[in-house]
Order: structure tokens, then C-alpha cells, then sequence
């Protein structure tokens, strides 16, 4: 199988605490595989670290088998460094979050945040800015006409494909909040990503606005042939769509697999709903 | 942004040129029949000045989201620039009697002097954005604003005496009269060339906006760190919007020095920009054509109509609280009315469209007779 993502013993340390500590997992091509675990269990570190907005202590990220993120512990964290694995990684390499969607990992994010000026089609329209192949000089004096005509057409394209496009002159905020986040992740397809990263996509949402959710992103596999790593609170929605999950707790990796093995996996039922204290 | 129908797009684009003959007839008279002393010549004058500069302003603060108060520092420099290559020949050992043998003693032509002012105003930018940009909101302002300060000390130090001339002016500057005076053009001197000037400025700026990178720009302005993950590189972006912006400051200043005819450093203090500032959220912030309004109004009322309350006499009436000084009061409390009720300036973040100008005049006369049915029917009942 292809892999798509990868991290080596990513380690978050900040200052004494230990956020994520020697987290290790791979997506692979075309998987739909969630991240899960208990409330402060660094779960959103782990994601900031894979989308660059911060940079790991320790460990590596390999993004289709190419190093883009690597780190070891330097500065302060050379005295600090609590980890494991010290040593194991040399390079020292950081990509900023542009330039990561730029190689093709688009991410949402938890608190939905469109353009709040924009119409729900400029919002889809500015993510193909990244595409361009026009330059200053070309796009100002509008000699791009061409590129920007196909820009207009794709995005309706996409929204149409999302099923948004009877709302595309709407302001982005005044829509409701299932649309505003189909909108979001619409917006993150169209940086044209082979992997979407989706930050707890259900938050806020009722039930069946869950459900109308879980059958989006589904769609969204099947018609971008798209690999998508989502972190996620609702259960439902977690067990229903994933190939893989992974859990980790405190920091650490306890349990990875199919979402009937995680079920039943007692670290995982421990880790939720806490060990029971033997009776003396 | 409003999406007009194709048959709206049509008579939009009659309404654009029937609105833009009118106000080329209206210069060409202007020009034809006025002295350089007139009142609207001088006000036409520096509104079109201030209008690139202020439109420059809105580039920044209001499209890209950049708190920046430099605006006069990049002026400064444009209008120097302008100055050292524009000096009359004949008395340029005079200009500069009182700092020696001038370094710069050559004339360009006035368009090619322009770009360069603005060229080197965009230059300067470039280097104090390196460190610059990569502060937000208030601290941005902060470092810009000093930046501003500090060339306008430096510009005034007596070493570089033989270029700027010191703290003194730099006077007989090329100007648009002096250089058409003998062509066919002679009669169109006054006005129109600071009118092309900044229907090229302003109208570069606006197609940028409208550009993919103008989509940029406001998403950096919307969200940073949503534009960032949507792969748009913040650092770059908001240089060149910084950048551009400076550069149309600088031929704002080039004008200026044009507009006046010598150039000291006095005027480009803080209070201009803080003056530009107050233009750009008179006219809205994220609106050009509010920007434009805002700075012809400004100006007009600044320099013209309100005069009569410093000189005995406004709309009529002579009293003697009408004195040195008064007019500023009224034009404060005006602020203070716009800043406290029309938080949104003129235009909001809306444009002005000569659409809608015909369509509020064809409509006009149905709703005054709207009005009177409706008050026969309440008289009625």
C-alpha cells in the first residue's frame, strides 16, 4: 500500500509537559483513518505538529515518502527534553502551513473559519490562488483571463459536487452551520489536496446533522479519491466511517486498529471510561 | 460584491461612459475657462493627490488588513525624488545657494521622474517591510509610523545638503503647466494631468484588488491563519501589498511636490497620515470609490467651503465668532459626527456604481408620489 502520511516519533514537549509523546502512525492511500482519545489527550497537538503550525521536539514526518518536517530536540529542549528516542533524528526541517498545502495536504479546522467578507463562491474561488500560474504583473492587468475563467468554472464545478451551489452568492457567515462546515471542507478541496485533514469535523453538531456529515465526507472519498485523516469526538461518526483509528491517551499511542477491535480493546474502554478499583 | 445580470453588465457599462464623458466635458472646462488660482483648480489638485494616496492607504489597511501608518514617510520620499531630479536648470545653483554645489544637476522628464519617485518609495518599503511586516495590528503601526519619522529627520540633515538641500526647500520644480505651456495642450495644463495620473493609479490598484491576488488580500485581511492554510504565503502577500501600496504613495508624493511646486519635509509629518487615515474611514474602509468621494470632499470642504468660517462670513451670514480658527472646530465636530454615526464612512465596504445613481434618479419620482398616496391614504382613513 502507498503511504500517504507518515510520522516517526513525533514527540511535543512543551516546556516540562509532555503533549504528545513518540507518536508514530501511517495513512495510506485512499484510507479514511481517525485520530481519537479522552479530552486533553493531544490529540489537536498532534495535529498542529502534522499541519505545521508547530514544530515538533522530536521526530519526523514523511509525507508520500519524502521528508517534509523534522526535528530534534535544540535549544532549552536539549537540557529539557524528557522523551524518548533522543539522538534518532538529525535533520532540522520546518515547512510553514502554505507550504505544506501547497504539496497537497489541506486541512479544516475546529472552529470553523471561512472569509467572512466573502460570498461562499469567493471563499472557494481564493483557495485556487495557490494553483495560480499567473504572476503580479500577468493577474493584475487581468492578462490571465483564461486561468482565471477556469478558476470561475472549477469552483462551480466543486460547488455544484458539494451540492452548494444554490447558496454561492451567499455571505459565507450567514449560512447555517452544517453548510457553513460542507463549505469549509469544500473550500479545502479546492486546494486540489490528496490528503484532507479534518479537525474535528462534527463539533457542535446534533445528531443528524452528524449523520448528514458522515455521509459528506463519504462522498468526498469516493469522488475526490481523496485519503482523509480526521480527529473526532462522536463515536458514531468515527465507527462508522474509518478503515483505521488510532487512539492515544496522555500523550501516547494505546490501541490502533479496525473500529470493531478498538471497540473492544479494554486499554481503550480503560482509557474512557477510567479502571475500575478492585473491591477489597 | 453584487453579480449583475449581462443585461445590468450593459447598462452598466453605458451608465460608466456616460458618467466618464461627463466628467472629462466638465474638466475640459474647467481647464479652458479657469486661472491656476481658482479655488476648484487648486481643490481638483490636491483631491486627485490625495485620493491616489488615500486609495494606496485603503490598499493596505482596508483590503489587506495591514495597520500601517507610513503613508507619509513614502510620500516623503516620492516628493524628494521628484524634487532632486526636477529642478529648473537655470536656477538650480540658486535653489541650492545655501548647501553647496548640488550632486544631481540634470532634469528628467516629469512622467519618468514620477516613476521614479515612486520606484524609489516602493524600494524603501521593501527594506523596512523586511523587518516590519512580521509585526501585527498596533505594533505594525507603531514601528511604521516611526520609521516615517526617522526619514523625515534624516532627510533634513545638512551632510546630505547637496542632494536634498538640507532643512531649506527645493523650489522651481518642473510642473504640468510649465512643461505644456507652449504645446497644443497649453490650455489643458491645469487640471487633467493630475486627473490621468490618477486614473492610472487608482485604476492599477483596482484591477490588482479585483485580481486573484486581490482575493488574497482579503483573505489575509478575513483570517490569517485560514488564508495561511489555504496556502497562501503570508510573508510574500503582505509585501507586496506593502510595497504596492508605498509605491502609489510615493507618486502621491511626487504629485504633491508637483501640486506646490517645491517640496520641504515640514508638511509630510505624522498629522498626514493621521489626516489619510481619517479620509480612508470617512470614505469606508474597503470601499475605493468611498476613498476617492471621501478625498474630494476633504478637501473641498477642508480648503474651500468652509474658508467662510475663518474669514467673517459662511453661507451668508457675517458674525464674529466667525474667525481664525473656527473652521477647524466645525470641521472637528464633522469628524467627531462621522466617527460617531457613520462608523461605516460613506460608502461601507460597498462601491459606488452610476448604476445605481440612474436607478435611484428613474425611481425617485415614483417613490415621491409613493410618498404623497400613501400620506392621502392615512388622511383618509
Amino acid at each position: 500500500m502507498e503511504s500517504v502520511l507518515r510520522l516517526c516519533d513525533i514527540t511535543m514537549q512543551f516546556g516540562g509537559v509532555i503533549a504528545v509523546n513518540n507518536l508514530s502512525m501511517e495513512v495510506n492511500k485512499g484510507e479514511i483513518v481517525a485520530l481519537i482519545g479522552p479530552n486533553g489527550a493531544g490529540k489537536t497537538t498532534a495535529f498542529n505538529a502534522i499541519t505545521g503550525v508547530y514544530e515538533p521536539t522530536n521526530g519526523a514526518i514523511y509525507y508520500k515518502d519524502k521528508l517534509v518536517i523534522s526535528n530534534k530536540p535544540r535549544g532549552k529542549m536539549k537540557k529539557l527534553y524528557a522523551g524518548e528516542n533522543n539522538g534518532k533524528y538529525h535533520t532540522v526541517m520546518s515547512k510553514t502551513p502554505d507550504k505544506l498545502t501547497k504539496l497537497g495536504m489541506a486541512r479544516t479546522f475546529q472552529n470553523i473559519r471561512l472569509f467572512k467578507s466573502m460570498t461562499v463562491f469567493e471563499n472557494v474561488l481564493t483557495a485556487k490562488h495557490l494553483r495560480r500560474k499567473s504572476n503580479l504583473f500577468t493577474a493584475t492587468f487581468h492578462l490571465n483571463y483564461k486561468e482565471e475563467a477556469k478558476m470561475r468554472a472549477e469552483t462551480l464545478e466543486l460547488l455544484e459536487l458539494v451540492d452548494l451551489l444554490d447558496v454561492k452568492d451567499e455571505l459565507a457567515t450567514s449560512l447555517p452551520y452544517g453548510k457553513q462546515r460542507k463549505l469549509e471542507i469544500a473550500r479545502a478541496l479546492a486546494t486540489n489536496p490528496e490528503l484532507l485533514l479534518l479537525d474535528e469535523p462534527a463539533a457542535g453538531m446534533n445528531p443528524q446533522e452528524t449523520e448528514e456529515l458522515t455521509e459528506f465526507i463519504r462522498t468526498v472519498r469516493e469522488k475526490f479519491d481523496i485519503t482523509i485523516l480526521l480527529i473526532e469526538h462522536h463515536m458514531n461518526l468515527v465507527m462508522d466511517i474509518s478503515d483505521r483509528i488510532y487512539v492515544i491517551d496522555f500523550g501516547k499511542e494505546i490501541a490502533e486498529g479496525t473500529p470493531a477491535e478498538i471497540q473492544s480493546n479494554q486499554k481503550v474502554i480503560d482509557a474512557y471510561l477510567g479502571v475500575a478499583e478492585e473491591d477489597e | 460584491m453584487k453579480i449583475l445580470s449581462p443585461a445590468d453588465k450593459k447598462k452598466n457599462t453605458v451608465c460608466n461612459l456616460i458618467m466618464f464623458a461627463a466628467l472629462i466635458a466638465v474638466l475640459i472646462y474647467i481647464d479652458a475657462t479657469s486661472l491656476s488660482v481658482d479655488m476648484i483648480v487648486k481643490v481638483l489638485q490636491k483631491g486627485c493627490v490625495y485620493a491616489i494616496v488615500v486609495v494606496s492607504m485603503n490598499l493596505l489597511n482596508g483590503f489587506t488588513g495591514l495597520f500601517s501608518l507610513g503613508q507619509a514617510g513614502f510620500m516623503l520620499i516620492g516628493a524628494y525624488m521628484y524634487s532632486v531630479f526636477s529642478v529648473d536648470n537655470a536656477s538650480r545653483e540658486m535653489v541650492y545657494s545655501f548647501s553647496g554645489k548640488p550632486v544631481i544637476n540634470f532634469q528628467l522628464p516629469i512622467i519618468v521622474a514620477i516613476i521614479l519617485a515612486g520606484l524609489a518609495a516602493a524600494l524603501f518599503s521593501f527594506l523596512i517591510g523586511l523587518p516590519v511586516l512580521k509585526l501585527k495590528s498596533d505594533y505594525l503601526a507603531i514601528a511604521t509610523l516611526g520609521f516615517a519619522e526617522i526619514l523625515r529627520t534624516i532627510i533634513q540633515w545638512d551632510k546630505f545638503g547637496r542632494v536634498t538641500n538640507g532643512s531649506f526647500p527645493i523650489s522651481q520644480l518642473n510642473t504640468f503647466k510649465a512643461r505644456l505651456a507652449d504645446t497644443a495642450f497649453a490650455k489643458m495644463s491645469f487640471v487633467i494631468p493630475f486627473f490621468i495620473v490618477a486614473v492610472i493609479c487608482i485604476g492599477i490598484i483596482t484591477l490588482m484588488i479585483h485580481s486573484t491576488y486581490g482575493r488574497a488580500f482579503k483573505a489575509i485581511r478575513d483570517d490569517e491563519v485560514a488564508a495561511e492554510a489555504m496556502g497562501i504565503n503570508l510573508a510574500k502577500h503582505k509585501m507586496i501589498s506593502f510595497v504596492t501600496s508605498s509605491f502609489f504613495a510615493g507618486i502621491g508624493g511626487a504629485l504633491y511636490a508637483v501640486f506646490v511646486g517645491s517640496t520641504n519635509a515640514a508638511p509630510f509629518t505624522s498629522a498626514l497620515t493621521y489626516e489619510i487615515l481619517l479620509i480612508v474611514v470617512i470614505g469606508g474602509i474597503g470601499s475605493i470609490t468611498g476613498s476617492i468621494l471621501a478625498s474630494f470632499l476633504y478637501i473641498a470642504s477642508q480648503e474651500w467651503w468652509l474658508r467662510g468660517l475663518d474669514s467673517g462670513t459662511f453661507m451668508g451670514i457675517t458674525s464674529p465668532i466667525f474667525r481664525n480658527g473656527f473652521r477647524l472646530v466645525v470641521f472637528s465636530v464633522i469628524i467627531m459626527i462621522f466617527v460617531l454615526f457613520f462608523r461605516n464612512g460613506i460608502m461601507g465596504d460597498r462601491e459606488f456604481s452610476s448604476l445605481g445613481i440612474y436607478r435611484a434618479i428613474k425611481n425617485l419620482p415614483g417613490k415621491i408620489a409613493g410618498k404623497f398616496k400613501k400620506s392621502k391614504a392615512e388622511v383618509q382613513e
